[in-house]
């Protein structure tokens, strides 16, 4: 059997209509979108473009969206910029246990230099509960920032409820949409958020380019210094053949969102129903209110990365949460937020489907996953028969 | 990320298992990532006659654990106790400096299991 991709929650393979929107600005429009001569206008025109493909999939307005180098790079600005801009106001943040390292990071880095920060604790199926959003804000806060879903458990998050609360308190609500962008619908304009990340490569775009929608009248403060780009809020030469590839990747995957969901779902529940047939393995994250293509459960006994090298010599390729994986020896801040022990962090594994992927795929991954278990079950120290 | 060497043990484990009536048991765990590791020794006249292990780790560990049972057949008491963890990720042919503390686990397991095994030879 061919290679089977299981980590699109990594990164995923580029389109090919995407390609070919950003070859003529690989290859023919080189111009600087802003120079006022014919070759300048032809990059501009496809900067403009994209903006307004972006802005058309989110329910938004073009001159909301600013382009950036990616997911870390719009996170750091939505809660940097926010933080600067407003530090006069008040100096009090919040975010949730279960963020990306680029939003959890940030803050705890404005928690160092002068700032107050709340971290909301999740529960076992990594849900913030808007209770404790309610009870956290203070008339020193001015700003969240809760991720729409999460990477690793696929957990989706009531942003609506959650956005609606700060608004209702005046206070910026910042989510970072970097792992749901095609897997559900935003109407931004209608929507109790003021700043959403987003990041190309994860929907079938290219690498290294992502935008910052930012609702009129937010205020913020520019990190980087230089040009007048993007409003100054992002100085620097645009990325034009990224941000080109940026523009038809959001427009593909916001179209048809609900056909490819319900695709994706089934799969998912497919797989998962497939993997806890096995003895002691178990669903990480929640059972219904979940990305559509994720998949993460642990199995006892077993770690991770042994898991993953097995997996990958088999021909799958997906990826865990187990310290050994980490580099910091540390399991996932995740699945330690949810109440995971530390072994059954360590067993951990992360399948994340994409459109490629079929029902075969996933039939053979679960007969080689249950394969796999028993084998390195067989070598557990830990392993109570 | 592993060499082929690393890879060929943990795919293909040598002397895996548990021991009936082993001479001497030594288990560790690893305090950086939560691993645990146990070797069974049996040992007769001061040789190590025989020996296995059971692994909770990751690829390295079980590499480290099974390279070292290869490393210890047959080999006195003397010689098994002078094994390092650097000797086990040397006959490893190099592991990522990461993993280092991996090969350690397989290292301080056989000379718990030595200790253990000359513990109940002074009791007897
Ligand atoms: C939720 C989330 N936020 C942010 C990022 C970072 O995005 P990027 O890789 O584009 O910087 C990722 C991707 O790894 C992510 O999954
Ligand atoms: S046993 Fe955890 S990193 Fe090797």
């Amino acid at each position: 059997m061919d290679k089977i991709y299981l980590d699109h929650g990594a990164t995923t393979p580029m389109k090919e209509e995407v390609l070919e929107a950003m070859l003529p600005y690989l290859k023919g429009h080189f111009g600087n979108p802003s120079s006022i001569h014919a070759f300048g206008r032809e990059s501009r025109k496809g900067l403009d473009e994209a903006r307004r493909k972006v802005a058309a999939s989110l329910g938004a307005q073009p001159e909301e969206i600013i382009f950036t180098s990616g997911g870390t790079e719009s996170d750091n600005l939505a809660i940097q910029g926010a933080a600067r801009a407003l530090e006069n106001k008040g100096r009090h943040i919040i975010t949730s246990a279960i963020e990306h390292h680029a939003v959890l990071d940030t803050v705890m880095h404005l928690g160092k230099n002068g700032f107050d920060v709340t971290i909301l604790p999740v529960d076992q199926y990594g849900m913030v509960d808007p209770q404790d959003l309610q009870k956290a804000i203070t008339a020193d806060t001015i700003l969240v920032s809760i991720m729409t879903a999460n990477n690793e458990i696929g957990t989706i998050q009531p942003i609506e409820e959650l956005g609606r609360i700060c608004r209702d308190k005046e206070v910026y609500f910042h989510t970072d949409a970097v792992q749901s962008i095609g897997h559900m619908h935003f109407q931004l304009q209608d929507q109790p958020i003021d700043m959403l990340s987003l990041s190309a490569h994860k929907f079938y775009g290219p690498k290294g380019v992502g935008a910052l929608y930012i609702r009129k009248k937010t205020r913020l403060e520019q990190l980087v210094f230089g040009g007048g780009q993007e409003r100054k809020l992002r100085p620097g030469t645009e990325n034009l053949p990224g941000i080109v590839g940026l523009g038809r990747a959001i427009e593909l995957a916001c179209a048809d969102i609900e056909g490819k969901k319900q695709k994706l779902i089934k799969l998912r529940d497919k797989l998962i129903d497939g993997l806890l047939e096995i003895d002691d393995v178990l669903l990480n994250g929640h059972p219904s209110q979940r990305l559509p293509g994720n998949v993460n459960v642990s199995a006892l006994y077993v770690e991770g990365e042994s898991l993953l090298l097995s997996l990958d010599i088999k021909g799958i390729a997906a990826s865990s949460g187990s310290a050994c994986t980490s580099g910091s020896l540390d399991p996932s801040h995740v699945l330690m937020a949810i109440g995971l022990d530390h072994q059954t962090a360590h067993g951990s594994l992360r399948l994340s489907l994409g459109e490629s992927n079929t029902e075969e795929q996933v039939d053979y991954v679960v007969e080689v996953y249950k394969e796999t278990v028993t084998r390195l079950r067989k070598m557990s120290s830990v392993f109570k028969k | 990320m592993y060499n082929e060497k690393v890879m060929d043990h943990f795919q293909n484990p040598r002397n895996v298992g548990e021991m009936n009536s082993p001479s001497g048991v030594g288990e560790v765990g690893n305090m950086k990532c939560g691993d645990i590791m146990k070797i069974y020794i049996k040992v007769k006249d001061d040789v190590i006659e025989d020996i296995k292990f059971l692994t909770f780790g990751c690829g390295a560990a079980i590499a480290s654990s099974s390279v070292l049972t290869e490393m210890v057949k047959g080999k006195t008491l003397q010689e098994a106790e002078a094994i390092t963890n650097q000797r086990v990720a040397d006959e490893l042919e190099g592991l990522p400096p990461a993993k280092l503390h991996c090969s350690n686990l397989a290292a301080d397991a056989l000379h718990n299991a030595i200790e253990d095994y000359k513990s109940r030879a002074a009791s007897n």
